[in-house]
């Protein structure tokens, strides 16, 4: 075999970038769900009886659910006895007080992805829970956290360290009953991040989780409580990539928000699960439910989500704007391309008076890639001056792809105002030439003028999260052209 | 510089250009006038590499090289510019970053070093200045909103910070005021030199009070059926095309 072929081999075989299976022993319980599992999942996480029985209850509902088949996308039918719900690295059975404690091959996964903690330590003081499987195995930057009195745990520990919030917020936003898939996640998350920040407390760095998928057959149920106090502010990243599966993979997880007055909670999500292989096959099954309550008079919450993996993404990052003068925003990129499906979208639900939204959406679907915006705006009838701006835009590599719109709007308050604009374009060979005319590649062509499509969310990033935005989506579509 | 040999060219199965010859010669400016549908715009894009024109026989060699085999970013590489008729928006895509994306893909693929931010807004500060342009259009995505009269500009300073041996200019004075027409002359006057070479396409002979051609050539049914010197652009002023076009099918 010749340089150049060995290279192209190496090539083929390199697949998904972050495809790789770590061979840390795992301790899993046996696939299948019942009431035992969950009592099994509780005790293994010394969790206070009321969530014991709180997970019980969600159960009991789930069994009484259907599946909701109303959105726009079609997959193999999910087997829940097949999916085993458990799973920890078994070198966390104590808990590492510090890194040198955390398992050498647990670190080295870490590193393949780009995110060496040790370096994040040093780099740009964001400070990472890291979510390895179903349990977390470190906590960086604690300490200085503690000092501003913000609390950023595990939700495990944060059942058992401060019961009282999690009795008090745990489920307010996001109820048992709120769907199928929240449902289930109640009765069986297995851990997940916990946030509070004290009234008129600014955090003092970006708060960031990176979770990933790494047991075979795993379902992974996360879950996330951000409870920011009021005249706060918290800015959260949240971030996955997953190892390469042949069986699809279950993940869903809940995030709750809570804003009480004044407060500002930013939530940005870069979003790059496995996708599967060019049919679909092996990809992620990402159904999450995303809700924030903008409960105090002047609070914000402002999503800003970046989804270019899964082989189905179904999401709806929401607001429910109680207090009045309180802000809603939503800002998405959603990639689909090979096989991929997505339905996202957003609800924004006006209660108060003088609410304002804002839903800014780009879909770029590729290849045979089916995207779907589905949002609802809700102005009720106490909503006096409720403003909403809608802009949804979609972008179409090829032509076998198609990108779908479902705004609902319903206005119960004759004072407010809700504007909807929608654009559909296609990557014209016009612009392609332009650029190449000027000396650019295809490739860095296309990647160039999809950031620009992109740039009214990309700007509500932080930062390095834009960067490596940027970036995921140069990679996500290499090879869309032509 | 150029040499075009019985060029023929055809887009969706008609044909276009139906044997169209043309030599360029280094540091001349010629210009190509026709009426509508002779081809002009077609020569242009066959030359900056459009893709759905598709060449059935003829030569085109470029520096010694079949032009041809050329991918379009190669052909930019190689030091060829088209300022379009109709300049491509792109939202959102920065205009500095934009041309700074585009000279350092140039300079890359010459195996020179690629100028930083600071450098490439000295050097593009030097240009604006020299087109007497202001920044403000530096700020805005790539052509979106522009007038026409911007566009066209941008073209120009564009073309003047790429500095290409062969500058294609297809119809840049269509649709513009005698102001922008001057700024357009100036940037190309500006960039005569020995080592350049000019095609400019116009439709009016207007332009051409502006741009001293070297060479006139008379572009008809996808042929050039007569050239001579700048004085044919002002027969054709006076008596339009038709004579000529009479005199080829005789």
């Amino acid at each position: 075999m010749d340089a150049a072929e060995q290279q192209l081999a190496e090539l083929a075989k390199a697949g998904y970038e972050a495809g790789f299976v770590s061979n840390i022993e795992s301790e899993t319980v046996p696939p299948g769900l019942d009431e035992s599992v969950i009592r099994y999942i509780s005790a293994r996480k010394n969790e206070p009886e009321f969530m014991l029985e709180w997970r019980l209850e969600a159960y009991q509902n789930w069994l009484a659910m259907e599946e909701p088949d109303w959105a726009h996308l079609k997959y193999t039918k999910i087997d829940y006895q097949a999916i085993s719900y458990f799973s920890a690295p078994k070198s966390a059975g104590d808990a590492p007080k510090s890194l040198d404690e955390v398992d050498p091959e647990l670190l080295r996964v870490y590193e393949k992805l780009g995110i060496p903690l040790e370096e994040q330590k040093m780099l740009a003081g964001v400070a990472v829970d890291a979510v390895f499987d179903s349990v977390s195995v470190a906590t960086t930057f604690r300490k200085q956290l503690a000092e501003a009195g913000v609390i950023f745990c595990s939700i495990s520990e944060a059942m058992r360290e401060h019961p009282e919030l999690i009795k008090k917020y745990l489920g307010t936003v996001v109820p048992q009953t709120d769907n199928y898939f929240a449902a289930l996640n109640a009765a069986v998350f297995t851990d997940g991040t916990f946030v509070y920040i004290p009234e008129n407390t600014r955090c003092p760095m970006e708060l960031s989780t990176y979770f990933r998928i790494n047991e075979r057959n795993t379902g992974q149920f996360e879950r996330t409580l951000i409870i920011a106090d009021k005249g706060s502010y918290v800015s959260y990243l949240e971030g996955c990539t997953a190892p390469q599966r042949d069986e699809n993979q279950l993940h869903a997880a809940v995030v709750e928000l809570i804003a009480l007055e004044d407060a500002y909670i930013k939530y940005s999500t870069v979003q790059n699960w496995y996708p599967g292989d060019e049919n679909g096959k092996g990809g992620i099954y990402n159904f999450v439910t995303k809700r924030g309550v903008c409960a105090g008079d002047r609070s914000r919450i402002s999503w800003t989500q970046v989804e270019t993996g899964s082989s189905i993404t179904w999401k709806y990052p929401s607001c429910v704007l109680k207090g009045d003068d309180s802000i809603g925003e939503f800002y998405s990129v959603a990639v689909t391309r090979g096989a991929q499906q997505a339905d996202t979208g957003t609800k924004m639900f006006h209660i108060g008076k003088n609410t304002t939204s804002t839903i800014v959406s780009k879909g770029i679907s590729a290849d045979r890639g089916q995207n779907a915006y589905r949002g609802l705006v809700r102005m009720n009838k106490g909503a006096e001056n409720g403003r909403n701006h809608t802009q949804c835009d979609s972008l179409l590599i090829g032509d076998k792809c198609g990108a779908h719109t479902f705004p609902y709007i319903e206005v119960a308050n004759p004072t407010a105002k809700v504007e909807h604009e929608a654009t559909t374009s296609k990557i014209g060979e016009d612009q392609l030439f332009y650029c190449r005319q000027r000396g650019l590649s295809e490739e860095d062509a296309v990647s160039m003028i999809v950031n620009g499509f992109c740039k009214e969310v990309f700007n509500e990033l932080p930062m390095e999260f834009a960067v490596e935005a940027r970036k995921l989506l140069a990679i996500s579509l290499e090879g869309a052209v032509g | 510089m150029l040499s075009i040999k019985d060029l023929h060219a055809s887009i969706n199965g008609k044909e276009i250009l139906k044997g169209l010859s043309l030599e360029m010669g280094a540091g001349e400016v010629h210009a190509i006038m026709g009426p509508n549908g002779s081809g002009k715009s077609t020569l242009s894009k066959v030359l900056a590499g459009r893709e759905e024109y598709e060449v059935t026989s003829g030569t085109v060699t470029y520096k010694g090289e079949n032009l041809l085999d050329m991918s379009p970013e190669e052909r930019a590489h190689q030091g060829i510019f088209m300022a379009f008729q109709y300049p491509v928006e792109l939202p959102g895509v920065n205009n500095t970053y934009f041309m700074q994306a585009s000279l350092n893909a140039i300079r890359k693929a010459r195996g020179e070093p690629e100028l930083n931010s600071l450098n490439f807004m000295k050097l593009v500060r030097t240009k604006l200045k020299a087109l007497e342009m202001n920044e403000a259009l530096l700020k805005r995505s790539v052509n979106t909103g522009f007038s026409g009269g911007e566009m066209k500009r941008n073209e120009i300073l564009q073309m003047t910070l790429l500095e290409p041996s062969l500058a294609i200019l297809d119809e840049t004075d269509s649709g513009l005021d005698i102001d922008a027409l001057k700024m357009v002359s100036m940037g190309v006057n500006s960039l005569r030199s020995p080592e350049r070479s000019m095609l400019v396409i116009t439709h009016y002979q207007r332009l051409l009070d502006y741009i001293q051609p070297d060479y006139v050539h008379v572009l008809s049914g996808g042929r050039i059926i007569r050239s001579g010197d700048k004085s044919l652009a002002l027969e054709l002023e006076e008596k339009g095309y038709g004579w000529l076009q009479q005199e080829a099918a005789a």
